[in-house]
């Protein structure tokens, strides 16, 4: 159901980072457009 | 706890923190400034509407456990939502700090103008801000002089409604030159400047027994060929009178103040220096980061103040609080940056080096955000959330069980209770308390851990963290 759709990734300092949920989601065949970590403090 | 080896200790005689309350200078926080430009009309007067009073901001329940007056325990008794229940009879001189009001502020920018940036409208000046005045004396102008500085590019200095000066910028073409950018390094300095200034007033020091400063501000001090460039450290030290130190900056995100204390810690250990003093001013731009949130839930907005502190290290003494030097950890680069990867680098390696555990520390200091500021932006309780993977991870080495991890969270945790000023709340904002604490017997010891965002600065996507324990000295 997920495989070839394309998904942006948003990680977060202090949870998951944004590599660490791209590489979940290639995983599962997604293609993952962009993916970036952020600290929302 | 298995046999170290000798423990290498650096004394920590005071630290002090101060607040410097500023709401007419939140419009010109990095995100409230952009939402005014985009939409001036709308938002300018809803933000006006939601500023607190210096009283208020006195009265708010973090910010008297920033400078000493509650304890962190005690903080967590008191009824929510604290900017409603506000202290009675709560004063802007603390245990361990103070909060400094925006006409003194005001004040303390133009004297430490060393480049006629600032001009104060002189009949302001004379009423409010005169009677603080110390070191040189101020620029000062009509108002009519003020506002065509203002209509000619310079910031406006506000005291609610009224224009009281005005902040120019010091190059027409140097982006790294601007209003914007020197008034966030002069605030910078200005902050740092009083918090080690009241510190060496506290424990009795001359400025002139200073021999080396470092300073972990967050600006960017620099022209246009020198971004950064830095040694902001020096300049605070000229203005506090450390006649005889010299300085330099350490740098590392919010991460900056433990690994400014590393380095003035070394410095000291190695014989370079007698007396360090580990400063840093507020952030500007951060002023107002999640205004947003806070009005669209009809709070006040609580980030309108700057936050610094000044910490100084000497050799350590027997029975006083030191800085563990051979606990200090970094996240080295080829570790992960998950939460579970962080705290075993800076948590369990740090511990790990002294033959402790995880449950051999009394009390964990992380990034202490108040989660009163944070929660309703959906940022979460950052402190809650480090607590828990630190209480996860001593389940996974079978230290405790699962059902124990509230009690790790609330005996060896603490509530947030810091302003959202980066590099203030990451751990070193609770060290006044630990100094209390270890003083008087409570704790044993307390696993200092900071984190640094590297990956938003687009060089790399690491992150980064330093650690190290305090206790009292041995030796």
């Amino acid at each position: 159901m997920l495989n070839g759709k394309k998904v942006i990734a948003i990680g977060e300092r202090d949870g998951v980072p944004g590599p660490v949920i791209a590489e979940c989601l290639e995983g599962a065949g997604l293609e993952v457009v962009f993916q970036v970590t952020e600290c929302f403090v | 706890m298995a046999e170290q080896s000798k423990a290498v200790g650096v004394g920590i005689e005071g630290v002090f923190y101060s607040l410097t309350h500023v709401p007419d200078l939140v419009r010109y926080g990095s995100k409230p400034s952009r939402e005014l430009r985009a939409n001036p009309e709308a938002l300018e007067q809803q933000l006006k509407n939601q500023l607190r009073s210096f009283s208020a901001a006195t009265a708010y329940a973090p910010h008297q456990v920033y400078i000493g007056n509650i304890t962190p325990a005690e903080l967590s008794n008191l009824p929510k939502p604290w900017y409603e229940k506000l202290i009675e009879g709560a004063t802007s001189n603390g245990r361990f700090g103070d909060l400094v009001d925006q006409d003194r502020f005001y004040g303390k920018l133009a004297a430490a103008d060393q480049f006629n940036l600032v001009t104060l409208e002189e009949k302001w000046f004379q009423e409010h801000a005169a009677r603080h005045a110390n070191g040189k004396p101020p620029r000062l102008g009509r108002v009519a002089e003020i506002t065509a500085l203002c209509e000619k590019g310079a910031l406006g200095l506000y005291s609610g409604e009224r224009l009281v000066g005005a902040f120019e910028p010091a190059h027409a073409e140097d982006a790294s030159l601007t209003a914007e950018v020197l008034l966030e390094n002069l605030a910078a300095k200005v902050t740092a400047a009083h918090a080690l200034r009241s510190l060496l007033d506290a424990l009795k020091l001359s400025p002139e027994e200073i021999d080396f400063v470092i300073s972990c501000s967050e600006e960017a001090v620099g022209d246009r060929y020198n971004r950064g460039g830095g040694n902001l450290a020096k300049a605070i030290a000229e203005q506090v009178g450390c006649e005889n130190a010299s300085g330099s900056d350490v740098k590392a995100f919010c991460a900056g103040p433990l690994y400014a204390m590393i380095h003035g810690a070394t410095l000291i250990q190695s014989g370079v220096c007698n007396k360090v003093a580990v400063v840093a001013g507020g952030s500007l731009a951060k002023l107002g980061m999640k205004f947003e949130s806070h009005l669209k839930k009809g709070m006040p907005i609580l980030e309108d103040v700057l936050g610094s502190f000044a910490v100084i290290l000497s050799v350590a003494k027997t029975g006083e609080p030191c800085v563990r030097l051979d606990s200090a950890a970094f996240h080295p680069v080829r570790a992960g940056a998950s939460p579970q990867a962080m705290a075993e680098s800076l948590a369990e390696k740090a511990l790990a080096k002294l033959g402790m555990k995880l449950t051999d520390v009394d009390r964990y200091a992380v990034e202490l955000h108040n989660p009163e500021i944070t929660v309703p932006s959906g940022s979460g309780d950052v402190p809650r959330t480090n607590y828990l993977t630190l209480a996860a991870l001593a389940v996974m080495r079978g230290q405790i069980r699962k059902d124990q991890m509230e009690d790790f969270v609330r005996t060896r945790g603490m509530l947030g209770y810091a302003p959202t000023q980066g590099h203030i709340p990451s751990a070193v904002v609770y060290l006044g308390h630990a100094l209390d604490a270890l003083r008087n017997n409570e704790i044993k010891n307390a696993l200092f851990i900071s984190k640094g965002s590297l990956f938003l600065g687009r060089m790399t996507q690491l992150s980064d963290g330093c650690s190290f324990l305090v206790e009292k000295s041995e030796k």
